[in-house]
């Protein structure tokens, strides 16, 4: 029996669009969406990168918008997963849709970079000495206070110029954390966030304008995220920790003090000033927020996949862009964390 | 170039006159009297509904649409803003994002004094130069040399901000406002601690940003100035300046101030590159020299990290406040326009 | 025909070396800053760099190929959007509009070329982002168009106005209907000074980012779809710029003079095709 043209040709079209169903069924892959935090990008990259190297059927974009252009993209749910330095207050859980889970996936630390001619790294400041220099209480360099603790050094007799974020940041938010523990008058007069309402000086936009200005005014000082100043070799203070020894930021130094309370969570997550003994004062976490009852569920698994490689298998990619990764012990509170999302 | 409708419509005279008809005629011709500027002929409409018609009110209406449609977007998500701070947030100098208390004073004052530094720089020396090309400039070097200061404005306003804060910063740090606090340090607006970035720096780099739009539309106009008029001026003896200020300047008046006004409007609305090195300092001081702040730079600089909603809602407040200052920039200026010059068309 | 420039009369000669001067001090600093971004950014240009995606810190090579597409779908929708509003709407101030009604318009135009970019790409992102619940190119479009239409609509009204009236009447004492004179007699002698305001209108928004983080969103990959979340140049230059890497603060500086080039082609472009007619 044969067919007539018209039939041979509906049944090679149906084959052929059978055939290409079945062929994107294999090649198909989802795009999940992520946002927020510009201090994750560089880890995020990297990760999802070496992600979609070993899985083809997930690729995930992320985009740097802010972490409150995270949050609220995660609450309008244009994205799957959103991600900030501060975890979401009760305000932003309250305007969220469903219950939230939040995840700590890396750690930073900011720096202190200063600029002094002639004087090179290892500036030694205190805790206390440095909420002093940015409540504008210490103004010079060669301050009595500042002196006894550098005997070695030749410190001028230059007024301290302080440079702060103009912008809302992670960072911002770890420093005035840190400040607020240590100084009880930073914590009445200025307070804790990723923007405040700074005493003196001069604010630049994001670490390249903390940084610049610093590099280019002789005499200023200024916090920088821990990743910026490793890249860019900049001079960089030691900061006395509450055990009373001085310790350079680094990734062993910021680990170290994550891992002195492995038990963070979203309410509970200041890890500043911590009683390790080589514990870096000015350390914490980022955070990634889910949904614990997605509407999506194919998605959802593959969201709940992502994140469980990314605390754990992806955090050995974060020293590779001089991120902190995860203590093992914190890679298990976050495996808790993500379990609960039911996927 | 004329396209004469087949038809033969009639025309707007009465009668119909065909291609040719007036060649060797002269009592046909018009004699129009060349004028410095366009008069608008009042013509009766072509009948409604012409497709073209159509488009233009079209056009317009959308524009209008999107215009106001902006204005209600901001005055709608700045409402939780203006309920909690009422008219107060105008003059409050406080801006505390962990107490949620916020004022728009300084922020206020650093955009209209970082713009207007910006539009008295930029307008006088793009003016100039734009005259320089329509009128002074060799003819081979007005093309590229258009063509190169045109270029300025097509660098990213974030090179812009870079190149400010690492070349521009220094170089008024270092010799430019100490030149100023020299001679001028007695008037407080030169007074103070220098630091390289400031009011003065915004300024100056805003004008730079602007000064491309303002050069290239004054050069335009200056150029579509009928030749006959200059040649009318010199031929009483008048220098090339002269005609330029005599004929071709009054003639371009309104033409040149719609590119000022148009480089305003950027220099008011610009984000990341005035941020970079205006300071950001909320806080108001006499000085130049002084680290200031302006509404768009608090904005781009805040706006993806606030977290409260009345802080993303006093950020949009600051929004339609720069939509108002520019509302009543722009009629102070037709104000002027229209009492002190001639008064504008239409 | 011009008279040879006089320098005999002290008023002129100082006249005119202060327009030379300004013309010329402006070109030095736009060479100054050309410079400098030739100088940062020229290692990074390469024909990898044009045509790859972003490879992330530390992998070597990568590039900004995604961007240079989405930057043209995106600018290229803004335009096309921009371009018929603008003219159309300056060619209302000029030859329809009366009174009250233009001089409103002319107003509302100046009003919002003043508005600061982050709030429009808010305005594109509540209407076109938020009810549809994702991001797009086409959203991003929206507020480049919204940025582009004041330059437009101000330029060609001036570029309008500047054609000799006498053209117009001409062509009407000929029995050419008012739309046909206004579509093949002024327009085209119009067009230079339109495609001037076209082209500024589009150098200004190639370089702009802030909309671009509420509406585009960016992406790491290749998208042609104008309905989905798109790489933009500009916006990976400041991604780029901002970060604390080396390698990516080059490919920044790379992609800033891309920029610069791209816009540069546009406007030879603009201006050799169309034959401009300096004096």
């Amino acid at each position: 029996m044969s067919l007539s043209s018209h039939t041979r040709r509906a049944i090679g079209f149906a084959a052929a669009v059978a055939l290409t169903l079945a062929a994107s069924a294999v090649f198909a892959s989802t795009q999940l969406t992520g946002a927020g935090s510009t201090f994750d990008y560089p880890f995020f990259s990297k990760a999802f990168y070496e992600y979609s190297q070993q899985r083809s059927d997930v690729t995930v974009n992320y985009q740097s918008i802010g972490s409150g252009g995270g949050i609220q993209q995660f609450i309008a749910k244009t994205v799957d997963f959103g991600a900030s330095d501060v975890p979401m207050n009760a305000e932003e859980l309250k305007l969220a849709q469903g219950p939230v889970l939040q995840v700590p996936v890396t750690l930073g630390g900011a720096a202190i970079g200063y600029n002094l001619p002639g004087i090179e790294k290892g500036l030694r400041l205190t805790r206390q000495l440095i909420a002093e220099i940015f409540l504008g209480r210490v103004t010079k360099w060669n301050d009595p206070a500042i002196m006894k603790l550098n005997s070695g050094m030749k410190l001028p007799d230059m007024p301290i110029t302080v440079v702060h974020r103009s912008d809302g940041s992670g960072t911002t938010y770890i420093f005035t954390d840190f400040l607020s523990s240590v100084s009880p008058a930073w914590k009445q007069k200025v307070g804790t966030g990723k923007s405040v309402q700074w005493p003196v000086g001069l604010g630049g936009k994001g670490n390249e304008g903390v940084a610049g200005q610093v590099r280019q005014t002789p005499g200023a000082i200024g916090y920088i995220e821990l990743a910026y100043v490793l890249e860019n070799e900049m001079t960089y203070a030691q900061v006395e920790n509450k055990g009373g020894k001085f310790v350079y930021p680094s990734i062993e130094t910021v680990a170290d003090a994550a891992a002195t309370k492995p038990n963070v969570s979203a309410t509970e997550f200041s890890i500043v000033d911590a009683t390790g003994a080589n514990s870096y004062p000015i350390s914490g976490y980022s955070w990634v927020m889910l949904y614990q009852k997605p509407s999506d569920a194919s998605r959802a698994k593959l969201v709940k996949q992502t994140l469980e490689w990314l605390v754990t298998k992806g955090q050995s990619v974060a020293k590779s862009v001089d991120y902190v990764p995860l203590p093992d012990n914190v890679q298990k509170q976050a495996l808790k964390v993500i379990a609960q999302m039911q996927a | 170039m004329a396209d004469t409708d087949e038809r033969n419509t009639g025309g707007h005279f009465g009668f119909a006159i065909a291609p040719g008809m007036t060649a060797g005629n002269p009592a046909l011709k018009t004699i129009v009297e060349p004028r410095a500027e366009p008069v608008r002929l009042r013509l009766p409409r072509a009948p409604r509904g012409t497709g073209f018609d159509l488009c233009v009110y079209g056009a317009t209406s959308a524009f209008l649409l999107l215009v106001v449609g902006l204005f209600i977007e901001l005055l709608w998500s700045s409402r939780l803003s203006i309920s909690t701070f009422g008219l107060s947030f105008l003059w409050t100098s406080e801006w505390n994002p962990v107490t949620n208390q916020f004022g728009a004073l300084p922020f206020i004052y650093g955009t209209i004094v970082s713009s207007a530094i910006a539009i008295l720089l930029a307008g006088v020396v793009g003016v100039l130069a734009g005259a320089f090309l329509a009128e002074f400039c060799p003819q081979r070097m007005s093309g590229p040399l258009s063509f190169v200061i045109e270029l300025l404005a097509a660098v990213p306003s974030v090179v812009y901000g870079l190149w400010g804060l690492f070349i521009l910063a220094p170089v008024m740090r270092d010799y430019v406002d100490p030149f100023l606090q020299h001679y001028l340090g007695f008037l407080p607006i030169f007074s103070g601690t220098i630091y390289g970035v400031g009011m003065l720096t915004a300024g100056v780099l805003l004008a730079i940003m602007i000064v491309p739009t303002v050069t290239a539309i004054s050069r335009d106009v200056m150029a579509a100035i009928p030749q006959t008029q200059r040649e009318a001026i010199w031929a009483l003896g008048a220098t090339r300046w002269q005609s330029f200020q005599m004929v071709v300047l009054p003639g371009s008046r309104a033409g040149v101030f719609g590119a000022c006004i148009l480089a305003l409007g950027r220099a008011l609305g610009e984000t990341i590159a005035t941020t970079m090195v205006i300071g950001n300092r909320p806080a108001i001081a006499a000085s130049l020299f002084a680290p200031g702040y302006s509404i768009s730079s608090v904005i781009a600089n805040e706006f993806t990290e606030a977290t409260t909603q009345v802080y993303l809602s006093a950020l949009i407040e600051l929004g339609l406040l720069l939509f108002i200052i520019s509302v009543v920039i722009n009629a102070l200026a037709r104000v002027l326009l229209w009492t002190v010059f001639r008064p504008m068309e239409g | 025909m011009r008279t040879p420039v006089t320098l005999r009369h002290p008023r002129s000669a100082l006249g005119i070396f202060a327009s030379a001067f300004c013309a010329g001090g402006v070109a030095i600093i736009l060479l100054l800053i050309l410079g400098y971004v030739i100088r940062e950014g020229i290692g990074a240009i390469s024909l990898p760099f044009l045509t790859q995606l972003p490879h992330p810190v530390g992998v070597p090579g990568g590039g900004v190929g995604n961007g240079l597409v989405g930057s043209a779908i995106i600018v290229g929708l803004a335009a096309m959007m921009a371009i018929p509003i603008g003219t159309l709407t300056g060619l209302y101030l000029t030859y329809f509009g009366r009174g009250i009604f233009a001089a409103t318009v002319r107003f509302l135009s100046d009003v919002l070329s003043g508005i600061p970019s982050i709030a429009i790409g808010l305005f594109a992102y509540t209407i076109l982002v938020a009810p549809l619940k994702h991001f797009s190119a086409f959203s991003a479009a929206f507020a480049f168009a919204i940025l582009m239409l004041p330059v437009i609509i101000t330029t060609t009204e001036s570029a309008i106005k500047g054609v000799s009236h006498e053209l117009y009447e001409a062509a009407l004492a000929l029995g050419v209907s008012r739309h046909h004179a206004i579509i093949h007699v002024i327009l085209p002698s119009a067009r230079s000074g339109i495609i001037t305001g076209i082209v500024l209108a589009i150098a200004r928004v190639t370089g702009e980012t802030a909309p671009l983080l509420f509406t585009a969103f960016g992406s790491q990959f290749w998208e042609l779809n104008p309905n989905n979340p798109m790489a933009e140049l500009s916006l990976q230059v400041f991604t780029y710029a901002i970060s604390p890497y080396k390698s990516w603060h080059e490919q920044a500086w790379g992609g800033a003079l891309l920029l610069i080039v791209i816009v540069f082609i546009m406007n030879l472009g603009a201006r050799v095709a169309l034959k401009p007619r300096f004096r």
